[in-house]
C-alpha cells in the first residue's frame, strides 16, 4: 500500500511537540510527512525567547536538530510559507509549487496585534515574536537611549526587561488603568508597579497612543489622549496576539467571531481531514496563549490519527508562574472571582511586598482561583487546591498567611489524589509517576526520562521531587544519601561535620560519626573535604592511606601499572625553554609523549620509582604538579587572546593563567575544568568548561556548569560584563558552594541541574547573595589559595614522603616483570598479555 | 603434605605504611603486605598481582572493610580482594593468593613456598 501524506502547516513549539508525539506512534508507518516553516530557523522555544538576548543562540533554545528530522524521515521545509490551501483538490501552495496531502494540520501559531495607531509602519517599531524580530530589535538599540512598550501584559513586561537589558531606558505604556489587567486585580497591579518602577522601568498606565510621528529629542515621539507626549528611540508593540488564521479564512474553514480556526475535541476542523492545534486553534470559543495546552492539543490529535476515539481535548488550565523582572507574579483559575457567589481573602504585606489573594467559592469548600505578586511560593499547593478540587480547610485563609502567622504548611505529596497533575507541559500526573516507579524507576532522573515530567517549562521541578521523593519513600525504597556503610551521611552532611567539629583526621571522624574502618569510597570523599576544610599535604601520614592510587602517587596509573607525568601549563602557555626541558627528561627515562586535549603535554610510562626523579628534574626548571590526578581544578584552556589575534578584545591568555594559578590545588568532589576565550569566537571552548569565560568588549561574560565527556552539556550565562575582580568573586563563590554542596564524583554540570531551584536559585546565591554567605565563601577560597602548596615539591624534598615511592621496598633495583614494551611510532609502549 | 615452606624476612615495620599496603618480591613473585593497625591482626599479605588488569598493582589499592571483612579495593578497575582468603568480593572465581604474614621483632616475615633443596639450606 502507498503511502499517504500527512502536511503540518507551522514549524513552531506546538507543530513540533506534534511530530515528536506523531513520528513515535504506529500510525508514523502509514505516513509521509512534510513540515512548512515560515521562519528560516528550525522550530525553536518561544517560551524563552527573550534568553536570546542574555547570551542564548538559536542552537540552545532548537526544540529538535535537523538530523531529528532527517533519522525520523520528515521531509522539513524551512523558509517556504504556505499561500494557499485547496481542500476540494487536497493540496496546498507555496512560492515553490503545489503539494499534496491527505490528512493537513495547522499548527500556525498567532501574530502579535498591531493597533492602528498612526505611524507604527516607523522602522524603528517592532514586534516580539520571533528571532527576527529580535534581531532587529537589537540593532535598533544599538544607537538608541530608551524604548517604550506598548503594552503592559505578560509579554510586554517580558520586553520591558529585554529593552532594559539592551541598556535602555525602558518604558512601559498601559491603556488600562493597571499592569496585566487579564491575570491581576487592582492591588496586585499596584505592587507589581511599584516593584517594576524600583527596578528603574517607568510605568504609563492609563495611555492611549493616538500617534508616532518624528521626535525631537529622540527618533520616535508618541502622542497620547491626554494631549501629553514621550520620545523614544524605538517601539516594541505587545498590545495582545491573534490567532493566525489567514489560510484558514480564505479556504472557508469555520473561524471564530473574534478569530480562530474552530476545533472540535478532536483537534478536527469544519473539514475532516484539516486539524489544527496551538495558538491557533479555537476551541469552545477559547484561544489558549500558553504552550502546554498547545502540548495537549498536539498530543490528543496524534492520537486522533491513530485512530484512538477516546483521545480528546477537553480544555486547560490557564493558570502562569513568572518571574517578570525578578518579580514573581502567580494567577491561577478564576483569579477575578467571576463566578456567582465567589468571595475573596486577600492577604497584604507591603512592608515585604507580598500581595496574595484567594478566590473561594460561595460555599467555601473550594479555591476557584489566586493572585500572587512578590513571593510565589505558595503557588504550587494552590494551585494543586484548585485543579484538583481538594476540599479546602476550615479556616482557607491559612494557605496564604506566612507561617509566623499561623499559615499551614505546603500541601505534602500525599494530599494529591492520582489525577493530579504535576506536570501540565508534558501532562503527566502523580498516578503516571507512580507507574513509572512501579515500573522500575527508581530516582528522580529516571522517571524524568519516562514520563518527560519536568523537561518542558521547568516549573513543577520541585513539586516533582518532591512526589518522587514521597512515592519511593512509600515503596521502602531507600532514598538513601548515605555515601557507604560506613556512614550514614551525605558528602555534604560529611563536609559539615568535619567543618563544624573541627575534625582533622578520617579516624576522628569515622570513630565519632561512622563505623567499621571504611573503603574505597567513603576515604577519598573524607580525604577531599578534609583538603578542602584545611589544605593539609595529601601525603602526610594520616592522609595517605585514604587516597586514590593517583592521588597517593600524584599520577595517573596506567594499565599495565606505570604511571604518567603531567605537568602544570597554566593556560598552554610554554616557553621554548621548558618545552625542551619536557623533551630532554622524556628523552632520558624513555616516556611516551602526547599533547594532551587540555593544552599540556602528557608523559606515560615511568615506574613508581622513577617519580620522585622525574619531578625533581621538573621543579628545578621551574614544573609545578599539574593535578592531572586529583579531583580538582586540571587545566584552563586558553586562545591566544587580544595579545596576537585580530579579533581578540581581552587577554584571555592572562586571565586564564591568573586563574589557573588562583584555584591550583584546590580540591572538589570532582574534576573542574575552566577555558578563557579572547572573544565570542570562542577558540577555547569555554562553553564546554566547569567554569568559562569569554571577553566582552567591556569585560568578561562568565557561564558556567558546563561538561563535556559522557553526557555534554553546554555551560550556561551566569554573568556578563564582569570586571578582573567582579569575574574572580563570582567564580570564587560558585566554586566554593560547588565544594561544599555537591555530592562525591559530582561535575558542576549534574550539581547544578541537581539544586534545587536550577540555575536560578544559584544565580540568587552567588549573585544576589540570598543567602548571606558570600563573604565566607569569599574567604574561604583565599584561605585556600594562600596555602597552597606543589605537592610533588614537597614530596621530594622529604625522604619520609620519597620511601613511599618503592616499588618493591625490599629490592630497590628489580624492575617489574609485567611490564613489557614495544616500540610504535618511534615511541615506546606497553605490551599487556591479559592475565 | 603440606608443600615446603619458609618465613623469609621480606622488610622491617619502619617500611610499612599504615593503613595500607606496600609490595615487596619473593621467590614466589610479587606480594602485597598491608598494615592496618586498628585490627587485629594488624597485618595481612596477600598477591601483588591484580588477575583481572594483569598488572602488579595491589598494595597501592585502598584498604578498608565491607561488611566487616577486610579488603583492598584495585587501583585499576576497584574490584575488592578479601584480605584475609584473597577471594575476590565481585567475582566469586577469581582468588588471589594469600600468605601467612607476622612480626618478629622488627621484621615483618612472609611464609613463602620453596623448593625442597632450600630448606635444606634454611
Ligand atoms: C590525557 C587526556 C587525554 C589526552 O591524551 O588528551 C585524558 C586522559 C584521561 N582522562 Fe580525560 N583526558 C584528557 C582530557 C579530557 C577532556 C578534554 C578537555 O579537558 O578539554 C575531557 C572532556 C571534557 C570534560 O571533562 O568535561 C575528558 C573527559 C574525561 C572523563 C569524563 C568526565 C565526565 O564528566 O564525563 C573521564 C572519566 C572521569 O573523570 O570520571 C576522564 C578520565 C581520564 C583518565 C583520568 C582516565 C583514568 O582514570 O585513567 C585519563 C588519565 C590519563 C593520564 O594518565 O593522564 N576524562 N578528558 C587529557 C588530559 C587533559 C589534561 O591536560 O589534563
Ligand atoms: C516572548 C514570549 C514569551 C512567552 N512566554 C511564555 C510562557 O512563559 N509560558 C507559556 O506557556 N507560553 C509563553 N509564550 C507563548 C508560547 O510561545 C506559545 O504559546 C507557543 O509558541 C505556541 O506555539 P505554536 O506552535 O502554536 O505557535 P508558534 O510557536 O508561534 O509557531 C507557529 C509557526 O508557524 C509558522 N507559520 C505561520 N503561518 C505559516 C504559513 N502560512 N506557512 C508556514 N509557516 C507558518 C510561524 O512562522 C511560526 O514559526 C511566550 C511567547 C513569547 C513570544
Ligand atoms: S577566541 Fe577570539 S581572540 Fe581567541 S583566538 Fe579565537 S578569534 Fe582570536
Ligand atoms: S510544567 Fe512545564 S515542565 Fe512540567
Amino acid at each position: 500500500m502507498s503511502k499517504k501524506t500527512l502536511i503540518v502547516i507551522g514549524n513552531g513549539m506546538v507543530g513540533h511537540h506534534f511530530l515528536e508525539q506523531f513520528v513515535a506512534s504506529p500510525a508514523a508507518e502509514d505516513f509521509r510527512v512534510v513540515v512548512f516553516g515560515e521562519e528560516k530557523q528550525l522550530a525553536y522555544d518561544r517560551v524563552h525567547l527573550s534568553e536570546y538576548f542574555s547570551g542564548s543562540s538559536h542552537a540552545d533554545l532548537a526544540m529538535g536538530t535537523a538530523d531529528w528530522y532527517t533519522e525520523n524521515r520528515i521531509e522539513l521545509r524551512l523558509n517556504e510559507a504556505v499561500t494557499r490551501i485547496d481542500r476540494e483538490g487536497r493540496k496546498v501552495t507555496t512560492d515553490r509549487g503545489d503539494y499534496a496531502y491527505d490528512e493537513l494540520v495547522l499548527a500556525t501559531g498567532s501574530y502579535p496585534f498591531v493597533p492602528p495607531i498612526e505611524g507604527r509602519e516607523h522602522p524603528h517599531c517592532f514586534v516580539y515574536r520571533t528571532l527576527e524580530d529580535l534581531d532587529a530589535i537589537r540593532a535598533s538599540a544599538r544607537d538608541g537611549k530608551s524604548g517604550v512598550v506598548i503594552g503592559g501584559g505578560l509579554l510586554g513586561l517580558e520586553a520591558a526587561n529585554a529593552l532594559k537589558s539592551l541598556g535602555l531606558q525602558a518604558h512601559v505604556v498601559e491603556f488600562a488603568p493597571r499592569l496585566m489587567p487579564v491575570q491581576l486585580d487592582a492591588e496586585g497591579g499596584s505592587l507589581l508597579r511599584h516593584k517594576i518602577e524600583e527596578l528603574g522601568v517607568q510605568v504609563h498606565t492609563d495611555k492611549a497612543t493616538t500617534a508616532i510621528v518624528e521626535g525631537q529629542d529622540a527618533r520616535l515621539r508618541m502622542n497620547f489622549s491626554d494631549d501629553s507626549h514621550l520620545d523614544t528611540d524605538l517601539i516594541v508593540f505587545s498590545a495582545g496576539i491573534r490567532p493566525q488564521d489567514t489560510l484558514a479564512r480564505a479556504c472557508g474553514l469555520e473561524i471564530g467571531e473574534r478569530g480562530g480556526i474552530v476545533i472540535d475535541d478532536h483537534c478536527t476542523t469544519s473539514d475532516r481531514h484539516i486539524h489544527a492545534i496551538g495558538e491557533c486553534a479555537l476551541w469552545d470559543q477559547r484561544i489558549f496563549g500558553l504552550v502546554a495546552p498547545g502540548y495537549t492539543m498536539a498530543r490528543t490529535l496524534s492520537s486522533v490519527l491513530n485512530n484512538d476515539e477516546e483521545a480528546v481535548f477537553t480544555g486547560a488550565d490557564m493558570s502562569t508562574k513568572l518571574k517578570l523582572l525578578g518579580v514573581d507574579v502567580g494567577a491561577i483559575g478564576d483569579a477575578h472571582g467571576q463566578a456567582p457567589g465567589a468571595r475573596s481573602i486577600r492577604f497584604n504585606d507591603e512592608q515585604a511586598g507580598h500581595y496574595r489573594r484567594m478566590v473561594i467559592s460561595e460555599d467555601g469548600k473550594r479555591l476557584l482561583g489566586a493572585i500572587l505578586v512578590g513571593d510565589n511560593s505558595h503557588y504550587d499547593t494552590l494551585l494543586q487546591y484548585a485543579l484538583n478540587e481538594i476540599t479546602l480547610p476550615g479556616n482557607p485563609e491559612t494557605l496564604i498567611l506566612p507561617e509566623s502567622q499561623g499559615g499551614a504548611p505546603a500541601l505534602g505529596p500525599d494530599a494529591l489524589p492520582e489525577t493530579a497533575s504535576i506536570c501540565s507541559c508534558h501532562n503527566v500526573t502523580k498516578g503516571d509517576i507512580c507507574g513509572a516507579i512501579d515500573a522500575g524507576c527508581s530516582d528522580l532522573a529516571s522517571v524524568k526520562v519516562e514520563t518527560k515530567a519536568s523537561t518542558g517549562c521547568g516549573g513543577c521541578s520541585a513539586l516533582l521531587k518532591n512526589v518522587v521523593d514521597s512515592e519511593l519513600e512509600k515503596r521502602g525504597v531507600e532514598v538513601s544519601k548515605d555515601i557507604c556503610e560506613h556512614f550514614p551521611y551525605s558528602r555534604q552532611d560529611l563536609f559539615h561535620l568535619v567543618k563544624v567539629n573541627g575534625i582533622r583526621t578520617f579516624r576522628t571522624l569515622i570513630s565519632q560519626y561512622g563505623k567499621g574502618h571504611g573503603c574505597d569510597i567513603c576515604k577519598p570523599t573524607v580525604a577531599s573535604i578534609l583538603a578542602t576544610c584545611w589544605n593539609e599535604h595529601i601525603l602526610t601520614t594520616d592522609h595517605v592511606p585514604l587516597q586514590d592510587t593517583n592521588d597517593t602517587f600524584m599520577a595517573n596509573m596506567q594499565k599495565n601499572g606505570t604511571y604518567s607525568i603531567v605537568p602544570r601549563v597554566p593556560g598552554g602557555e610554554i616557553t621554548p625553554d621548558k618545552l625542551i626541558v619536557l623533551g630532554e627528561v622524556a628523552r632520558e627515562y624513555d616516556l611516551y609523549t602526547k599533547i594532551t586535549g587540555g593544552q599540556r603535554v602528557d608523559l606515560f610510562g615511568a615506574t613508581l620509582s622513577q617519580l620522585p626523579e622525574i619531578w625533581e628534574k621538573l621543579i628545578a626548571a621551574g614544573f609545578e604538579t599539574g593535578h592531572a590526578y586529583g579531583k580538582s581544578l586540571r587545566t584552563v584552556k586558553s586562545c591566544v587572546g587580544n595579545t596576537w589575534c585580530r579579533y581578540g578584545v581581552q587577554d584571555s591568555v592572562g586571565m586564564a593563567i591568573f586563574l589557573e594559578n588562583r584555584y591550583k590545588g584546590l580540591r572538589a568532589p570532582h574534576k573542574i575544568k575552566m577555558a578563557v576565550s579572547g572573544c565570542t569566537r570562542e577558540c577555547a571552548e569555554a562553553q564546554s568548561k566547569d567554569i568559562g569565560v569569554i571577553a566582552t568588549e567591556n569585560g568578561w561574560n562568565l557561564y558556567v556548569c558546563g561538561n563535556g565527556g559522557m553526557r555534554p552539556r553546554h555551560a550556561d550565562l551566569f554573568a556578563t560584563d564582569l570586571s578582573d575582580d567582579g569575574l574572580i568573586r563570582t567564580i570564587d563563590r560558585v566554586l566554593m558552594l560547588y565544594v561544599r554542596t555537591a555530592d562525591r564524583l559530582q561535575r558542576t554540570s549534574v550539581w547544578m541541574e541537581n539544586l534545587e531551584g536550577g540555575l536560578d536559585y544559584l544565580k540568587e546565591v552567588v549573585l544576589e547573595d540570598s543567602l548571606g554567605m558570600g563573604a565566607e565563601l569569599e574567604a574561604h577560597m583565599a584561605d585556600i589559595v594562600s596555602t597552597y602548596q606543589c605537592e610533588w615539591k614537597t614530596a621530594v624534598e622529604d625522604p619520609e614522603k620519597r620511601k613511599r615511592f618503592r616499588e618493591f621496598v625490599n629490592e630497590p633495583e628489580k624492575k617489574d616483570p609485567v611490564q613489557q614494551w614495544t616500540v610504535e611510532r618511534d615511541q615506546r609502549r606497553p605490551v599487556l598479555e591479559s592475565a | 603434605m603440606k608443600a615446603p615452606t619458609r618465613w623469609d624476612a621480606v622488610c622491617t615495620v619502619d617500611d610499612l605504611v599504615p593503613e595500607s599496603g606496600i609490595a615487596v618480591w619473593t621467590e614466589d613473585g610479587p606480594v602485597a603486605v598491608f598494615y592496618l593497625p586498628h585490627r587485629l591482626p594488624a597485618l595481612f599479605a596477600i598477591s601483588h598481582h591484580d588477575p583481572i588488569s594483569g598488572a602488579n598493582v595491589l598494595a597501592r589499592g585502598i584498604t578498608g572493610d565491607l561488611k566487616g571483612e577486610p579488603v583492598v579495593a584495585s587501583p585499576l578497575y576497584k574490584q575488592h580482594f578479601s584480605l584475609r582468603t584473597g577471594r575476590c568480593l565481585e567475582d566469586e572465581s577469581v582468588q588471589v593468593k594469600r600468605y601467612p604474614v607476622l612480626l618478629d621483632g622488627g621484621r615483618v616475615r612472609l611464609e613463602v613456598p620453596c623448593e625442597q633443596r632450600q630448606t635444606s639450606a634454611a
